[in-house]
């Protein structure tokens, strides 16, 4: 049966992630979901998602203080090409560099940085919170039937910017453009929380769980 | 674009609803997890739960109520009331909560918004700011369901928070709450305009076009209400529409 793990690395709220990944697998018949910060668990996934609330070097700390969590993670996705989910810092951990509080190195697999959102109407609050419209821009089998005006709950006050365009899947516009997904090959990553944007959301995560790359 | 969300909020008393849901679908109008699924399948963009009733006892009804919350509604859950400690926000957030609240302990001490923010992201931590007018142009912050004054400004009490890490603040008019005479906007734009975080508008809603006028004159980025909803005066869905006739971006999708 196959497994999906949702990576503990105690950062935030991994409860809701964990429901809405459990409630589409029972709906797709998609196998087991289950939440674990142990590198052999990471090893024998079929998928990982990793999701993520707070700051980058705490988010990164974090990781790097499960010994053999981040090797895991990287062995499972760079080397075996085990579908990934990024959601929010998780996301962001993706990119090469985090520009947060000070630079912290990501993981490398998307070219980009992370960096603040600087919206161009100084009217617009920071953090980016609340549902905003996606436009979408590139192709991913996990945005099957996902389409521009789909609505997504962000919460977020950095973004990744991505050297590839062609890496940018999806942005929202804030006073200027928000990069709202970025992937490429097996891996996807929504700064959005899906687990919390309802149909659209819960399609992506259905999406995630049946793709067999 | 971004829309300007519309947030139900459920007053919660030992695990019930306390003013009562009133839609007549609902098996149980008292538990706040039927009332919660009704407002996910009714487009609501967040959810609040206040604990009223806040004590060391029964926290546990909350958590349980938090957790049987996001296993059913897969949109953002808020939850205040009670929240004293970067360890009670940890324990909401591993719950199921989205977003915790603080009130009476940030007055008390703001550095615990502070605390909390290093370790949750400012993203997760509300502050809820209770203010009454005392002349015009100025508020005071109030506690204790508005009945102690504490002589803090609440426009600076905002700054304050905000610069030790709050990421959104609930704004509610003592003045207005229960009284369904329209929010406070001059309070809402005071506030609004002092902080870069958003602001939910709260206290006093009584018609749909007070929504409105919480957006366009008070600036608030988000409006919450009770009872307009909860009675069935108004649904969600009537009220995006009154907004959006208005002009405000509004999710109707």
């Amino acid at each position: 049966m196959s497994l999906t793990v949702v990576v503990d690395y105690e950062s935030g709220n991994l409860h809701s992630a964990e429901k809405a990944f459990q409630r589409m697998a029972a709906e797709t018949g998609a196998g087991e979901v289950i939440i674990s910060g142990r590198p052999e668990d990471v090893a024998r996934a079929d998928r990982i998602v990793l999701p993520g609330d707070g700051a980058y070097p705490a988010c990164k700390a974090a990781l790097e203080g499960h010994s053999g969590l981040q090797e895991a993670i990287e062995e499972a996705v760079q080397v075996r090409g085990r579908p990934f989910m990024g959601i929010c810092i998780g996301m962001q951990m993706m990119a090469s560099v985090g520009r947060e509080y000070r630079d912290t190195p990501g993981f490398d697999w998307i070219a980009g940085e992370v960096v603040p959102i600087v919206p161009d109407d100084p009217a617009l609050k920071v953090p980016h919170m609340g549902w905003n419209d996606l436009i979408v821009t590139g192709s991913h089998p996990v945005l099957e039937g996902i389409e521009t005006g789909d609505h997504a709950y962000f919460v977020h006050s950095y973004q990744v910017v991505v050297r590839d365009p062609a890496e940018r899947l999806a942005y929202a516009e804030y006073g200027g453009e928000v990069t709202a997904i970025i992937g490429r090959d097996t891996m996807i990553g929504t700064q959005f929380h899906p687990e919390k944007s309802q149909h659209a959301g819960l399609r992506m995560i259905a999406n995630f769980l049946t793709w067999a790359p | 674009m971004l829309k300007t969300r519309i947030i139900p909020c459920l007053d919660v008393k030992e695990g019930r609803v306390v003013k009562g849901v009133n839609f007549v679908d609902l098996v149980d109008a008292g538990d706040p997890v039927e009332a919660a699924k009704a407002y996910d399948a009714a487009g609501a963009d967040e959810l609040c739960f206040l604990d009223i009733n806040a004590t060391h006892e029964n926290r546990g009804t909350m958590y349980d109520l938090a957790t049987r919350t996001a296993e059913q509604c897969f949109m953002p859950l808020t939850i205040g009331g009670g929240v004293r400690t970067p360890e009670d926000v940890r324990a909401l957030l591993l719950a199921g909560a989205d977003k915790v609240s603080f009130n009476s302990a940030a007055v008390a001490n703001p550095d615990v918004v502070a605390k909390s923010a290093e370790r949750f992201g400012s993203q997760c931590i509300v502050v809820a700011i209770d203010a009454k007018t005392v002349s015009p142009g100025k508020w005071e912050i109030f506690t204790h369901g508005g009945r102690k004054p504490t002589g803090i400004d609440a426009v600076d009490f905002a700054r304050t928070v905000v610069a030790k890490g709050a990421g959104e603040i609930l704004l509610t008019s003592m003045d207005r709450d229960g009284t369904r005479a329209g929010f406070n906007l001059p309070l809402t734009r005071a506030i609004s305009d002092a902080v870069h975080v958003p602001v939910i508008a709260s206290g006093g809603v009584g018609t749909l076009d007070h929504l409105v006028e919480g957006v366009t004159e008070g600036g608030a980025s988000a409006v919450l209400a009770a009872s307009i909803f909860h009675f069935g005066d108004f649904t969600i869905r009537e009220a995006k529409e009154h907004m959006a006739a208005a002009g405000i971006p509004v999710r109707l999708n």
